[in-house]
């Protein structure tokens, strides 16, 4: 029987010839992944494993990014737990202030990870890399202390829905409407346990920024996975980034799908998430007046250097309304010092936005814009649940960057063509 | 293994915003966890909570973010048990690990309200509403999980096994 993408990754991993859906493997790990909130947890944990150190320091990645830079003294001391393992384990890919990023954007951008490999982070999002044609997925503390210290993870070995893409997206349209789309179609379960193969002709129009931010949200359906096939795009980007060997696996043709669905790009329309899931996906039409008094820009979702322009062309020249809070957050240094160069920054800053640290920030209502109660936002983000960014009664509302923008220039939800 | 108490019964979808809101993950620490547990969608939950009560969700419950803080904060507040129509996958894997008992049972999680008192027998997987008399059959604990949950996660049972 054929195997799905995912399949042939996680049986070449597990020493398989092959595997299929509810298979129990234990797999070699490329990366293990952790952040200031889940490595101090997972931390304690390795400790009472009793190992003397981690299976490969070039193995572990530890990104403080969630509540950094320190957002008080809580969050300083466990910022400190990951710095003095990381010293201690001679970790090499540690990243201070000054050097992290968002650790979905700055993974990929350091050549951490590419085609082939098997990454579990202690992050849900961790499902982003699946846009490099590699399998990786979200898991918790304990998980991440035993991959730690074995360089192993047992899996389930998924089934998978595809999705079969044609044509191409709309301008001012991207990759954040259609996997928003997606997510209003199938619903916050509708991938559940399962794997989310992105193919088809379509997928070769769609940027690497976009890839990342639809395998990015992946999780939001309930996927173990998210995954694109490797074409030439994602060969000149990990080229670019990394000087590791990748392996490109692509689905046999007698693969089994739980579900196939097509989707004919042109048709996508600019989707906003209302409260409080990021399945309840409505288009312009359904919007209404909804008055906003904040927007984000960024996240692992939408912090990347095309989200950033693509807002930045929307907002070149105009002001942002009157009263209403633009914040702008690069997903990392890189990102940060490209847009500064190319101009995007100082066009965002003149147009009334304030640009933050590479940060999550207010993404899970850490710190750096945090709402009131009774307030409203338009973000970039990836979940829009109950209290997600801040009091129980403010509101999120998950918008591409070219809706974010062009709403920051209203005060209301608004489509971009209505501002150009 | 057995469970019994009351049980506190929410919707589908309940997220880890809400089981342990971001803005107390500043702490790992479980009984600062705890204090805080479900506050947003439920400010008496805490109040209310008692040693060895059951909770009852939803379709997909634990959906979010990876934040093991969430079964950590539940079981920390005294909860014994979780029993839901289907959970997302890492909050299935996170209690597991952190020996947490949780059971997938759409009948039993349908059919059980607020309130109720309810037995679980994680040896024969049996669920057992002894306030409406009724009972459901949920998919037994493998032998290794029971020993994984008895032990108090999977950490303490990969150090218990390699003392053997």
């Amino acid at each position: 029987m054929g195997m799905t993408m995912t399949q042939k990754i996680l049986a070449k991993a597990a020493g398989l010839n092959s595997v299929k859906a509810g298979d129990l493997i234990m797999a070699k790990l490329s990366l293990v992944l952790g952040n200031d909130i889940t490595a101090p947890v997972a931390i304690r944990e390795f400790d009472k494993l009793g190992v003397n150190g981690v299976f490969d320091k070039k193995k572990v990645a530890l990104v403080p990014d969630h509540f950094t830079p320190n957002k008080d003294i809580k969050s300083a001391e466990q910022a400190k737990v990951v710095r003095t393992f990381a010293n201690e384990f001679d970790i090499e890919n540690y990243f201070e202030v000054g050097e992290v990023g968002i650790e979905h954007a700055l993974l990929p951008e350091k050549g951490l990870v590419v085609a082939g490999d098997v990454v579990i982070g202690a992050d849900s999002h961790t499902c982003t890399y699946g846009a490099l044609g590699a399998f990786s997925t979200g898991v918790g503390s304990t998980d991440m202390a035993a991959g730690m210290a074995t360089g192993e993870a047992w899996f389930k070995v998924p089934e998978a829905i595809k999705f079969n893409l044609t044509g191409k997206l709309n301008p001012y349209t991207s990759g954040k409407d259609l996997i928003l789309h997606i997510i209003g179609m199938i619903g916050v379960d509708g991938a559940l346990y399962k794997s989310m193969e992105f193919t088809g002709e379509g997928m070769h129009s769609l940027t690497m920024d976009d890839r990342f931010t639809i395998a990015n949200m992946a999780i939001e359906a309930g996927a173990k996975n998210g995954i694109f096939e490797v074409d030439d795009l994602t060969r000149e980007y990990m080229r670019e980034h990394s000087t590791r060997e990748f392996s490109e696996f692509t689905a046999d043709s007698d693969a089994q799908y739980c579900q196939v669905i097509d989707i004919d790009l042109a048709t996508v329309p600019h989707t906003v998430a209302f409260p409080h899931l990021p399945e309840n996906a409505r288009t312009p039409e359904n919007w209404g007046d909804v008055a906003i008094d904040q927007v984000v820009i960024g996240s692992c979702t939408n912090g990347r250097l095309s989200d950033l322009e693509r807002a930045a062309e929307i907002l070149k020249g105009k002001k942002v309304k009157k009263g209403i809070r633009v914040i702008v957050f690069p997903a990392t240094q890189k990102i940060y010092l490209d847009a500064l160069k190319n101009g995007t920054l100082s066009a965002l800053v003149e147009a009334g936005c304030v640009i933050s640290a590479p940060t999550c920030g207010p993404c899970l209502g850490g710190h750096m814009g945090i709402l009131a109660a009774g307030e409203r936002c338009v973000s970039t983000t990836n979940r829009n649940f109950l209290g997600r960014m801040g009091h129980v009664e403010s509101e999120v509302y998950l918008a591409s960057p070219e809706v974010a923008a062009a709403s920051a220039l209203t005060g209301k939800i608004t489509a971009p063509e209505e501002v150009m | 293994m057995n469970a019994k108490g009351t049980v506190i019964k929410y919707g589908d979808n309940i997220d880890t915003d809400v089981i342990i809101p971001a803005r107390y993950l500043n702490t790992s620490l479980p009984d600062e966890l705890a204090k805080h547990c479900m506050e947003d969608i439920d400010k008496e939950f805490v109040n209310k909570v008692n040693d060895g009560d059951i909770m009852v969700g939803g379709a997909n419950f634990g959906c979010g973010s990876s934040r093991e803080h969430a079964p950590i904060a539940i079981k920390a507040s005294g909860i014994s048990c979780v029993i839901a129509e289907s959970f997302a996958r890492i909050f299935f894997r996170n209690s597991i690990n952190i020996g947490l008992p949780i059971l997938e049972c759409p009948e039993a999680a349908k059919a059980i309200n607020n309130g109720d008192t309810v037995s679980v027998n994680f040896d024969n997987g049996v669920i057992t509403n002894e306030t409406s008399g009724e009972s459901y059959q949920a998919t037994a604990f493998p032998q290794f999980m029971q020993e994984l949950i008895n032990a108090g996660g999977l950490v303490k049972y990969i150090a218990n096994k390699g003392d053997k």
